[in-house]
């Protein structure tokens, strides 16, 4: 069974069109990431998937259920906000209590749930302790919790590690792993490379309200993108002349603000030569190719023009 | 379809009367997490609102009353001004909440958005907030009654129906905060609602002297005030005993409070629902 359906899924604000016709399916207990640069269409189609934001054109079907069945659908979902948007006042514990009355859960099944979601993100020691004394870290596994009150078959998060520490990353893709084992259907969106890939059985990449590909990230390096990469951290001009020449010789050449990659499928051959016109053998490096390189083939470009 | 290759078709806005997409038992949620953290905080919030109309009655009532020499339409000074400022306590302990704690909420706090993610609708929070902001008016308008029954200010047996009267009185001015602070787009623009708004119905609705001795025109500026008619339902209903009047004023107050009700519900979705 798919999760979610969208069919021509479309968003305009006024003139403004900010999703474009997408079309794409989440099948169950998945995790599907939507990647793209700030502006993408990423945010404005998750709300959309998780029916705060109706869609302008199109069709919709979350859960089983056509998308103008909000309440429904939102009773089934968790929703893990970009923004932190706990209820300040009040104490760790509260905020996870005043949540489920929400979605009309008694309290007799709330307390006991609220304190076992406290366990599994780590804040069992913290239950009394008021929002405002939370790192970023912690308010995010809060968000989480508050996410899970409703046992959701579906949790949708906007950025879910936006702005942490590595370590509390690490603890927020662990416990998102967890769910997923569970046989919760997660859906993401992030503009962390490294996220998608460690996260994602499948994952779209979006560039001005359109999708661009979609796939399994692996299939997805594999398909867009020469397998090596050579990287030069800014070549000065004689080294740039002689890189020019070289051009010919790689599959694809992209120049970034800071560096040229070469990307190749025998990258040794093409390193030797690389090192011919470069004289700091610093500044050049041989890699694997990674999602990354299909996220800057893609929308990359726009930069520099 | 051939139509739009050469206008573009805009998203529809929220129409301003529509029937909203509302149940009572969600908004019921939203007002229960209010006075949950009502609960919390209410030492420091039950202050400014609560004392302002009791500072007016002892200094009006009982520091101006004592040099008066005629009594105001036949009662003493403090019965007189009494009920107004029980109003006024009802009006104040409603606008403060559904005008800055609302847009905080709305704004800064996205508490909002939070409960938008579950199966509330906007509706159901707009409604939970009329309801929570009602609940402030019979929290600050009856404890006011209560301490100036005390006073000796209390007349009339239909005193037992100021509660209805003040949970009318507070829906109505819910109603109009909410419609106000769901349009506005910066919190600084609640000065305009305070000082051209609150203020002068506060002044000129027949608290402190009676709107017959004011100009005709300003009697009939007077009739489209709130306030004016919450004054008259409240002096009716502790001073006078008269039940005409009350029904009166309660009708006045119910039609304007049942004509301007969708509006904030609407509004909101429009502001929100993007």
């Amino acid at each position: 069974m798919s999760v979610v359906v969208a069919r021509g899924l479309t968003k305009r604000f006024g003139e403004f069109e900010a999703v474009r016709g997408v079309d794409v399916e989440v099948r169950e207990r998945e995790c599907f990431g939507f990647l793209g640069p700030n502006g993408a269409g990423k945010t404005t189609t998750m709300r959309m998937i998780s029916c705060t934001s109706p869609p302008t054109d199109g069709e919709l079907s979350v859960l089983g259920l056509p998308s103008s069945r909000g309440r429904d659908i939102r009773r089934r979902m968790g929703v893990v906000p970009q923004e932190n948007n706990l209820d300040e006042e009040v104490s760790v514990v509260e905020n996870l209590l005043i949540y489920a009355r929400y979605f009309d859960i008694p309290r007799r099944v709330a307390a006991p749930a609220a304190e076992e979601l406290l366990r599994f993100v780590a804040l069992q020691d913290k239950r009394d302790w008021r929002i405002d004394r939370l790192s970023g870290g912690m308010k995010r596994r809060l968000l989480i919790a508050r996410a899970l009150i409703n046992e959701p078959e579906l949790l949708i998060l906007d950025e879910p590690t936006t702005g942490l520490d590595p370590q509390a990353r690490h603890l927020v893709w662990e416990k998102l792993r967890s769910l997923k084992r569970e046989g919760v259907t997660l859906v993401l969106t992030t503009h962390y490379m490294d996220e998608a890939a460690q996260l994602c059985d499948r994952l779209v990449i979006m560039h001005e309200g359109r999708i661009l590909i979609e796939g399994p990230p692996r299939e997805l390096v594999a398909r867009e993108t020469s397998p090596q990469v050579i990287e030069v951290f800014e070549p000065d001009e004689d080294a740039a002349r002689g890189l020019r020449d070289l051009a010919d010789l790689a599959e694809r050449v992209e120049r970034l603000a800071d560096r040229w990659l070469f990307y190749t499928a025998d990258g040794d051959a093409l390193l030797a030569k690389v090192r011919g016109v470069v004289p700091d053998p610093g500044s050049v490096w041989l890699r694997g190719a990674t999602l990354e390189d299909v996220f800057l083939q893609l929308t990359g470009r726009g930069l520099l023009e | 379809m051939s139509a739009s290759t050469t206008t573009v078709t805009r998203a529809p806005r929220t129409p301003l009367v529509r029937i909203p997409d509302v149940r009572l038992r969600s908004a019921w949620r939203l007002w229960q997490r209010n006075a949950a953290i009502y609960r919390k905080t209410y030492r420091v919030n039950i202050l400014p609102n609560f004392f302002e109309p009791f500072f007016y009655l002892l200094a009006m009532g009982i520091g101006l009353g004592a040099f008066l020499e005629r009594e105001v339409l036949g009662f003493e000074y403090i019965d007189y001004i009494a009920p107004g400022l029980a109003a006024t306590a009802a009006m104040y302990g409603t606008s403060f909440e559904v005008t800055f704690n609302c847009f905080v909420k709305m704004q800064f706090g996205k508490v909002y958005d939070a409960a938008m993610a579950t199966p509330l609708t906007i509706e159901d929070v707009g409604l939970g907030e009329l309801l929570w902001g009602t609940t402030r008016a019979l929290i600050y308008g009856q404890v006011f009654v209560l301490i100036a029954a005390g006073f000796g200010v209390v007349h009339t047996p239909l005193v037992i129906f100021t509660p209805i009267a003040i949970a009318l009185i507070g829906m109505m001015f819910s109603v109009i905060g909410l419609t106000f602070t769901a349009i506005i787009p910066l919190i600084d623009y609640f000065t305009y609602y305070w000082t051209l708004f609150i203020t002068p119905m506060f002044l000129f609705s027949g608290i402190f002297f009676p709107v017959s001795g004011l100009p005709g025109w300003a009697q009939v500026l007077a009739w489209f005030m709130p306030l004016h008619h919450s004054v008259n339902l409240m002096r009716a209903l502790t001073l006078t005993g008269d039940v005409g009047g009350a029904i009166l004023a309660a009708a006045w107050i119910v039609g304007i409070t049942a004509l301007l009700f969708v509006f904030p519900l609407n509004l909101l979705r429009r502001r929100l629902v993007k």
